[in-house]
Formats: C-alpha cells, structure tokens, sequence
C-alpha cells in the first residue's frame, strides 16, 4: 500500500504534525557554567546527584528530567502512554532503570548522540499515525560513566588530542501531544550510516561529519527544499573539528556554508576551558541543548524554522579494539512554529 | 573502476581533506610541560634518595626505599583526584615516571571499587597496567635467558 506521508527516499511528512508540548533539561555543574547555563532547568552541583554510582547518577538525572518535563506540561504521569528513551551506556541501562521507577511504558532506544531524535522520530510517526496520542522521549548522558566504559578510569591521567571530546553530562526530555498548540515537528529524515574510514575514537567528529552532511543533503532533496528555509540548522555533537569539515562537505555538494548553521557541540561548552578540546558530545548534548536555549528560542518567536540535525558515532570499545573504524549517523527533525 | 575501489578513493580523500584541517597538538608547549614536571618528579626522587644514602641506607636500599615512596605519591595523589589533573598538562612527563604507573593502578581499582572487591578491584586493577606487567615480565625473562646462554 503506498503511503501518503513519505517523501522522497528518506523522509516523512506528516499530516497531523505532532506538537511539543514541553520539554525539559538537566545539566552538571560544567554544562551549567557553559555560555547556555541559564537556559536549563537544574544545574547539579555534583557528579554524583546523590547516588553511589555514576550509572544511577545517571539514571536519576534521565528520570528526574522526564518527570521535569511531564510536570511542566501540567501532566500527571500516568498521562503519558509511551516513554521512547536511550543513553550511551550497555543496555541502555540509564533509561531501563529510569523507566522501572517510572512505571510507564518503555520503547528503549540506541542511536549514540542522536538519540534524541531517533525518539523524536518514532514518536511522531506513532502520533501521526494514531497509535498513540501523547509520549515522552528523553536521553542522557553522563561525562564520568561514558568515560570509564568508552575510555578509561576517570582518575587515570591522559592528554587527550585537540580533536578529542567532552561527554556532557546532561539529559533532555520532550512530552509530545497530538493536540498540543506547542511548536511542531513537520518533517523528520531518518539517516544512513556512513563511515569514511575514521578509526581515530579521540576525533569523533571528522567520523560523524559525512552523516550529518549526508542526512541533511537527503532533507533538503527529499523536501525540495534549499537550506535558507530553515532559519537554523543545528547538528548535535560534531564539535569544532566536526563542524569545521561539515561546513567545508556543504559547500563542496553545492549547498553554501550557511550563516545560521550551529552545532550543539560547539556551543554547549566554552571551548577555552581545560579539557574540552573540540568540544562536547553524548546524548546528552544534543538533547539539553534542545530541550534547552532551542526550544526556548523557538517559543520566544526567535527562530520559526528548526532543522535539528542529530548526530551520533555508532562505536563501541570492542570495535574500536578491534580495528573497526567508526560508522556516523544523523537524524534530522523539522520543528516549526 | 567497481564500487569497492570508488568507496577507497572516497575514503582516501577524505582523510586527505581531515589531514589539513585537523588541529595539531601544541607540541613545543606539550614537551616543555613534560620536561618540566617530568624533570621535577625525577628531582624529587633524587633529593629523596641523597637523603636515604646520608642516613644510612646503601645504594640498592635506597633505591628501593625511593621506588616505595614515589609510587606512594603517585597514589596518593591519584586518589586526591590531582594526578589526572598533572597528567593533562604534562601528558608523558607525568605518565612514563614510576608515579603514573602508580596512578594507573590506583584510578582502576578506585574505579572498579563499585563492582566489589572481587569482580570490580580484584578483576579490574590491572587493566590499564597490564600490558606494561604482561610485556614487562616477558621481556625479563627473555633477557634472563639470552643472559643465560651467554654466560654459557
């Protein structure tokens, strides 16, 4: 049966444009003093948040945004029929352990970085298609658990490369309605994985810059659409490196540097402090930054056309061990208000 | 020209194009930082050691008195949460030393301590060290034995 939402090869529109209907962001203490502090809900003061663990530091972090951004919606939790999470850790442990405190209904994800937007994807599809008429998607990260189980213990000293970068320790949660008058996700384009053979895991960016590139050139054919539509475009976590070879591949495919192109990688971070080399990246980077200053951005009436272009380095240390190289993806999702 | 050789020449440029753009590490700064610190850290164990030999130690005691007193600072200062700080400015000036062969000992088991002694420290404490005991203790025995046949 053919379907009348798709368009072109890769992308969805949809007929009932899912709305935001709110959102919400916690950041730790670094993120917090980062150029965008203000914009979060809660700036955690420790690593820990209370917990014995850096893994249920994080999990506590996924849920208390979760519960964050249902209550700020003026919802109950049991308003919410669906929960569409996922975290950097194995398992996917962060979003299983949030969603059994919880007790909502879990759809547990994997995307890397561009988690978010993989839920914001299904999410919408399962609204436009009447499945289901509201759900929450969220995703974290946390710099101290991704640390030891991507690199190293987190007391080991090292002098990582000017390319490599900071995992944030951060987690965005949005409540999407189909009967909310909040800003709408109109278009979604679901990406490939590409890898061009970068083995490097210290410069994740130069692996996830073709994606992104990737994704949005398949947007913007898929919609007929030049990228002067959207005020900005915002890719997740490329950092400066990444963001610097993402601008140089646009313009080589014949799409120009666009001056209202950002990456939440670059921005979330002072880039002059000690150990952020190019820049910030995980889940958790992509979602606060939306789930913060992007969102507000866009209910403020600053911006009225987003495309938020996900990122995320599918690796893990085994493959990287392994001599595996690492393979990029990119998800983008269309917000208009 | 078949795909797979299409997708090598797209790949070789690539790492062609990230070649140029990549940012170099700030190597003169890098090496000074490690001669620096470096140079203090051995200073410091020299000092420790003129002073064990004044009191009385001879040169293969106060050596190993010296080793002890160093690893014991690199630990300490590891689990001060200091050592990884050090290390990120004087990278292999900090590392190569006895003192951060101490810190990657001590920052795997404070780490792993969550997972118990036996599955987290007892499993995991050597697994930043390991390959420097593994290779360490190969290469010993190796010298060992062409001493051997040498002497024979």
């Amino acid at each position: 049966m053919p379907t009348n939402k798709k368009k072109g090869s890769q992308t969805v529109v949809f007929n009932k444009p899912p709305g935001i209907a709110s959102w919400a962001s916690i950041v730790g203490p670094k993120e917090g003093k980062g150029p965008w502090g203000s914009y979060f809900d809660w700036r955690l003061n420790d690593y820990l948040f209370g917990e014995e663990t850096w893994e249920k530091a994080e999990s506590k972090l996924l849920r208390e945004t979760i519960k964050l951004a249902i209550s700020k919606g003026n919802y109950q939790e049991s308003d919410m029929e669906l929960l569409i999470a996922g975290d950097l850790l194995n398992q996917t442990i962060a979003s299983n352990f949030a969603a059994r405190e919880l007790s909502l209904p879990l759809l547990g994800i994997f995307g890397a970085c561009s988690t978010i937007a993989e839920g914001l994807i299904i999410g919408s599809m399962l609204i436009d298609g009447d499945c289901i008429q509201r759900l929450v998607t969220a995703s974290s990260s946390h710099h101290y658990a991704a640390e030891r189980q991507f690199r190293l213990p987190t007391e080991q000293g090292t002098q990582p490369p000017p390319t490599a970068q900071w995992t944030a320790t951060a987690a965005g949660a949005v409540v999407l309605d189909g009967l909310s008058a909040g800003p709408k996700i109109t278009a979604v384009t679901i990406g490939k994985v590409v890898d061009m053979g970068i083995t490097d895991a210290a410069d994740m960016g130069s692996a996830m810059a073709p994606a992104a590139v990737d994704s949005i050139k398949q947007h913007l054919q898929d919609m007929q659409r030049p990228l002067s539509y959207y005020e900005l475009v915002v890719t997740g976590d490329l950092g400066n490196m990444g963001k610097t070879i993402a601008e140089k591949l646009l313009s080589q495919a014949g799409i120009e540097p666009y001056s209202n192109y950002e990456d939440c990688g670059v921005s979330l971070f002072d880039l002059e402090q000690s150990g952020i080399n190019s820049g910030a990246s995980g889940c958790g980077c992509s979602a606060s930054m939306l789930c913060g200053p992007l969102l507000k951005k866009i209910t403020d009436g600053d911006i009225h056309k987003l495309l938020f272009v996900a990122t995320g380095a599918l690796m893990s240390p085994i493959s990287s061990w392994q001599g595996e190289s690492i393979p990029g993806i990119a998800h983008a999702v269309a917000i208009e208000y | 020209m078949n795909d797979d050789e299409l997708k090598q020449v797209e790949i070789a440029d690539y790492k062609n194009q990230i070649e140029k753009i990549k940012p170099q590490p700030k190597l003169l700064k890098n090496c000074i930082w490690a001669f620096t610190i470096g140079g203090f850290i051995c200073l410091l164990a020299q000092i420790i050691f003129n002073y064990l030999l004044t009191s009385g130690l001879d040169k293969i005691q106060a050596g190993n008195a010296v080793a002890v007193i160093m690893i014991f600072l690199g630990a300490l200062l590891t689990g001060l949460g200091v050592y990884d700080k050090i290390v990120e400015k004087a990278g292999a000036g900090a590392i190569v030393p006895i003192t951060g062969f101490a810190n990657a000992i001590v920052a795997s088991a404070m780490e792993f301590k969550r997972e118990g002694y036996v599955f987290g420290v007892g499993a995991k404490i050597f697994s930043v060290a390991g390959p420097t005991l593994l290779f360490g203790f190969v290469f010993s025995a190796l010298i060992g034995l062409i001493k051997v046949f040498v002497n024979a």
